[in-house]
């Protein structure tokens, strides 16, 4: 394999762990801060929708932007109200959040379009356009650095920019802010949290929130940057895919973030490797590929590469002692 | 004043799921009213869709045998405090062992292939909920976490194994050859006119064994007196001497047998042949019909009823208002999970303080207090 193409088996990477990392950074304030949340799919596919049906509309990629990460949010407040206020079963919440989203967009996109559930392809105006970094093009002739800083680092679309960044913002807040000190506090010990005169339940909606926002962003990335215009199912299982990243980083942002490109180059290769010979091994079954994180996932839960413990708190509801 | 006090239980058991339920039914009906549609007419049209004829009848009670199934196979994971997200992923593996057991046996007859199949449904779903359930109470990791994504994957599995083992020369599309006609469950059209041309076969009166089997061992066994110990309390089980980790592997095994059926109506009964994704959202709707039936068994029979009505009244949507189709019921079912899941807790507080207010003895306590507050 040459070096081009591997240039572009790790571009295709960035753009593929992209939505990833972001859905995985989502989940991990939400499950730090003791609400365990499987409906990071539901939350991304509905921002996903909203947003295309936004930018189609008005024809603005930040309009759309904005109303997929409201959406989110409110998917993400809706839940936070059944799992935290009411104190219902997370779970069976996030269950039911991936299948109304499911059900939702579907539903809207064909009322609203009538296009067999997509939006309508948007204007060029209506998506986000990729970056080119300052000296990308200067810099392209110089040896090794200048191909990787051209083809690999520059050209992609601002998200990418911004779900890498977020790693350092999500470490920093976590480990060197107030916030972040209470959040993890709430996800193993609320009881403590609250005994300090902190509001449990106020920490958690926070958290919730910023889910939120990050899963607006992750959807927005499938249907306004990587696609033009929201199709069925867009987001084909990815939220569970950043949760299974969650696991495997240990609900830690860095090592998320080395997950998610792991699970991004498997699936860049996955499509490379459609129908390509590997010595000895032969024609890898794509399936295989495709179901690799999620058994590796299970490997990583069942301890035989380390243990995965999660916050201790997560799951449950806190109650006041009356 | 302490606490409220719980709900009467039939109020408990009934009332609070039906009223969330006609939540569930009161926002789908804005949001059909959102996109200019009349809810009533939509109501009507499902109502029609599903009880209209002896053939609407004979589909939605086709649906009814998978959302039996794996409604059972939510609820006995559900009564030992584990929360089976992977029914679809085991009904789908456990169409494996029913087309294996079938192609081998099919040109005998379907009294021998059925018992066969229906075993192999069986041992294939148990198979596939086993693992998690082994992991589970040996390793510690999280079930709803490991079925997850076992669901997905099954899913890459039998595409595998759909497109490069099972398919037969002469077919195109990712499926296995059909079953002999000798080996097909029979179809009750065949002993029941109206019924005719609907998929519902023999397979119903397993989902019924399937009912009653669960309520005698759930209430009437050892084994279930365990498993409710366990759901309620692992830590009392396990002074009572009873091995949490050996309930979990059998009861994970058990519901993934009970998912596992699934197969058996739709591999053996209706589809003749393995196909991709013919579990559909069965699992899904599972959840659900147990959440809604309280998970018990004659609740899950009433939430299948329900949710085979309104899956086959949702196929016939399309035919009666243009631009609606079933995806209006996949909304339903997810404000189902929503409020009667995850929001249960919603009226029960409004619930108490008025059953506090009309209940006759607290009226008397009521009485006996302000007596004594005046007294003193």
């Amino acid at each position: 394999m040459d070096i081009s193409a591997l240039l572009s088996i790790l571009d295709a990477t960035l753009r593929l762990s992209t939505p990833l990392l972001l859905a995985c950074l989502a989940g991990l304030y939400s499950e730090r801060a003791g609400i365990f949340d499987i409906g990071l799919e539901g939350k991304m596919l509905a921002a996903a929708f909203a947003a295309a049906a936004v930018a189609a509309v008005s024809g603005s990629v930040w309009l759309g932007l904005l109303a997929g990460t409201l959406v989110s949010v409110s998917t993400a407040l809706l839940q936070g109200v059944a799992a935290i206020t009411l104190k219902g079963n997370q779970l069976i919440a996030g269950v039911a959040i991936n299948m109304l989203a499911a059900g939702l967009t579907t539903f809207l996109g064909q009322q609203w379009f009538r296009q067999g559930g997509r939006t309508p392809a948007l204007p060029p105006s209506g998506r986000f356009g990729t970056i080119e970094l300052p000296f990308a093009r200067e810099l392209s002739g110089v040896p090794i650095i200048g191909p990787i800083y051209a083809d690999l680092i520059s050209g992609h679309y601002i998200l990418v920019y911004v779900a890498f960044a977020m790693v350092a913002v999500t470490a920093y807040v976590l480990y060197r802010t107030r916030f972040g000190l209470r959040l993890r506090a709430v996800g193993e010990n609320p009881k403590a949290v609250d005994t300090a005169g902190i509001s449990v339940n106020k920490l958690r909606f926070q958290a919730v929130l910023i889910t939120g926002v990050l899963c607006g962003l992750a959807g927005a990335y499938f249907s306004i940057a990587q696609g033009s215009g929201f199709g069925n199912n867009m987001t084909a299982g990815k939220g569970y895919i950043a949760l299974a990243a969650l696991i495997f980083a240990k609900w830690k942002p860095v090592p998320a973030m080395f997950t998610c490109l792991l699970f991004g180059f498997l699936d860049a290769l996955q499509i490379r490797l459609q129908n390509f010979e590997l010595p000895i091994i032969g024609v890898v079954p794509v399936q295989a590929i495709q179901a690799l994180p999620y058994v590796l996932t299970v490997v990583l839960l069942a301890g035989f590469i380390g243990k995965a413990v999660g916050p201790k708190a997560g799951g449950v509801a806190y109650t006041k002692e009356r | 004043m302490s606490a409220l006090r719980p709900l009467p239980r039939w109020a408990d058991i009934a009332l609070l799921p039906v009223l969330n339920l006609v939540l569930a039914f009161i926002v789908s009906g804005i949001v059909l009213l959102l996109i200019g549609q009349n809810p009533f007419v939509a109501l009507w049209a499902i109502v029609t869709g599903a009880f209209g004829n002896g053939y609407n009848i004979g589909y939605t009670l086709y649906y009814t045998t998978n959302f039996i199934f794996t409604g059972l196979a939510v609820a006995l994971a559900a009564h030992g405090g584990l929360f089976n997200i992977g029914a679809n992923g085991q009904a789908y593996v456990a169409g494996l062992g029913v087309i294996l057991a079938a192609t081998a046996l099919d040109t005998t007859h379907w009294l021998i292939v059925a018992p066969v199949a229906l075993l192999a449904a069986a041992l294939f779903g148990g198979a596939w909920a086993f693992i998690p359930g082994y992991l589970q109470a040996k390793r510690g990791s999280h079930v709803v976490i490991t079925t997850i994504m076992f669901n997905f994957i099954a899913s890459a599995l039998m595409i595998y194994m759909l497109n490069r083992v099972l398919k037969p020369a002469n077919v195109s599309g990712p499926e296995s050859r059909m079953i002999a006609e000798a080996g097909r469950m029979p179809k009750l059209g065949q002993f029941f006119e109206p019924f005719n041309y609907t998929p519902v076969n023999l397979s119903i009166g397993i989902a019924l064994l399937a009912l009653v089997a669960v309520y005698v061992l759930i209430w009437h066994t050892r084994f279930g007196y365990a498993l409710r110990t366990m759901g309620q309390n692992p830590t009392a089980a396990r002074y009572a001497g009873i091995s949490n980790s050996k309930m979990i592997i059998i009861t994970m095994t058990l519901s993934g047998a009970l998912a596992g059926m699934v197969a058996f109506n739709e591999v053996l009964g209706v589809q003749n042949r393995l196909v991709l994704d013919f579990v559909a959202d069965a699992g899904f709707v599972g959840i659900a019909v147990a959440l809604m039936g309280r998970n018990h068994p004659l609740g899950i029979a009433l939430a299948a009823l329900l949710f085979g009505a309104l899956y086959q009244g949702g196929n016939e949507l399309q035919y009666v208002i243009s631009g609606l189709d079933r995806t209006v019921v996949v909304i339903i079912q997810a404000l189902v999970i929503l409020f009667t899941g995850a929001m249960e807790g919603l009226f029960r507080p409004a619930l108490q303080r008025s059953f506090l207010l009309i209940s006759p003895e607290s009226r008397a306590e009521a009485a006996a207090r302000s007596t004594v507050s005046s007294e003193s």
